[in-house]
């Protein structure tokens, strides 16, 4: 197993220097370990992934798969009345797909709560900022980047519609 | 090979039944010396939420491939890996996974890439062992570690490279990609990247057959009967071709690979694992798009 460089934290830091602070402490907490933990975490994560709420548990048409993923995973983004559009995201995917589990769980934790402009303004390489590159591999982490897109397309798609 | 084969009849029909256990078959020998069970698989935390007991892990991603160039590693990285699993030159492994033995079937192709004799694949994988409700455990097996010789990997035999595959040309190609990345139509949704190959379609000649064709409803092969209409009779492969499979990276290939070698008795495949990766972003190299096979240009 590769070692982190041991200037990976700054060179992360120094690229996302306003990341929110949600986003900001799960990197932290993944950078913080060695390459082992960190997987580790990701199975934590994973184990933490909220069921749908009752409004959605029902309604599989308001859910969007995320192709880029080669487990089946729903998510859907819901804009709160708020002056800020409070971000609220779900997901759901099945157990035997741990990883892409970890992946939504860390986007549902990171995101909701944070305003839609924060979320639109969410680097595109977070998930590459994890440093879970050697762990996971970078075409894994494709799959969570995906989902990140859709989520900010819902966004944009949303505030159209709203 | 140190256990006997499993005698199911099922298997029986098979050129190579030495090549498949079934559920019970590796249930009653767990355990047993000489027996080493890999688990492989897609998602690189399955195995930690529980495997079989005894199970190592071997991650096609971050152990079978080279970190930094896009190849297998080498001998020497190879007799690092399977001594750290406890794996010797004369175990049984009997490897097994998620999605249909998808990456199982992967990690036994690059086994024999290093010529690991007896190496085998559970039928029906992870799914069947599960749906059968049969033993899982979080424990990490107690492994103890053994040297595996440095043996020099063969890319020739099993495996084909751009280059062999423009020279074979005109012999019999099987794409084991779905109709739509065959036939090159968009299977992204709009606005998203196409991510992988810079053009679709698929090489000339080649027949589609998609991979899922091998695989019964609960997860095992097909009957020998079965998989004769898929391969035989439907893409008109004819015993004593020498035939190359490829896919996206060289993953579900290797499944096909694995029923034509092992299953079906074909005696010169290879899979390219450079596959449509390589093949749709490579410069001046024939595509044809649509769903018919198309036919190979005059050089």
């Amino acid at each position: 197993m590769q070692t982190a460089l041991p200037n990976e934290r700054v060179i992360i830091e120094a690229m996302t220097s306003d990341l929110p602070e949600s986003l900001a402490v799960i990197r932290d907490d993944f950078l913080a370990l060695d390459q082992p933990d960190r997987l580790q975490l990701l199975l934590e994560f994973s184990g933490e992934l909220p069921a749908l709420p009752e409004h959605l548990k029902d309604h599989p048409d308001l859910l969007e798969r995320v192709e880029e993923c080669q487990s089946p995973v729903f998510i859907v983004v819901e804009l709160e009345d708020d002056a800020a559009q409070t971000v609220r995201m779900h997901a759901t995917a099945p157990r035997e797909a741990p990883t892409t589990r970890g992946f939504a769980s860390i986007l549902v934790q990171g995101l909701s709560g944070l305003t839609a402009d924060q979320v639109l303004e969410v680097p595109s390489d977070y998930p590459q900022m994890l440093g879970l590159n050697d762990a996971v591999s970078l075409l894994r982490i494709r799959g969570m980047g995906g989902m990140l897109a859709r989520v900010k397309r819902q966004i944009a798609l949303k505030r159209v519609a709203a | 090979m140190v256990l006997a084969a499993d005698p199911s009849e099922k298997f029986a029909g098979f050129a190579h039944p030495e090549r498949l256990v079934s559920t019970e078959w590796l249930a009653q020998h767990l355990g047993e010396p000489g027996l080493v069970v890999v688990e492989s698989d897609e998602d690189v935390l399955l195995y930690e939420t529980g495997h079989i007991p005894g199970a190592v892990k071997v991650d096609w991603h971050t152990e079978l491939n080279d970190p930094i160039a896009r190849d297998y590693i080498d001998g020497a990285g190879f007799s690092t890996l399977l001594g750290s699993k406890g794996i010797s030159r004369d175990s049984t492994v009997v490897i097994y996974g998620d999605k249909n033995n998808w990456w199982a079937a992967y990690a036994l192709w690059v086994f024999t890439l290093f010529g690991h004799e007896d190496v085998r694949l559970l039928d029906g994988g992870r799914a069947k062992w599960e749906a059968e409700g049969r033993e899982y455990t979080t424990d990490k097996p107690a492994i103890t570690a053994v040297d595996y010789p440095v043996v020099e990997r063969d890319d020739v035999t099993v495996r084909a490279f751009k280059e062999d595959v423009l020279a074979h040309l005109g012999s019999p190609l099987v794409d084991v990609r779905s109709p739509e990345e065959f036939s090159g139509e968009r299977t992204t949704a709009p606005a998203y990247p196409e991510e992988g190959a810079l053009r679709g379609g698929h090489i000339p000649s080649a027949q589609n057959v998609p991979w899922a064709k091998a695989v019964a409803e609960d997860g095992t092969f097909k009957t020998p009967v079965e998989l004769d209409a898929v391969y035989r009779a439907g893409a008109g492969l004819k015993q004593g071709d020498p035939v190359i499979a490829y896919c996206r990276i060289g993953e579900r290939s290797s499944h096909t690979w694995f029923v034509l070698t092992h299953l079906l008795g074909f005696e010169n495949v290879r899979n390219y694992d450079g596959s449509w990766t390589e093949w749709g972003s490579a410069v001046r190299v024939p595509i044809v798009r649509g769903s018919e096979p198309g036919v190979v240009p005059s050089r």
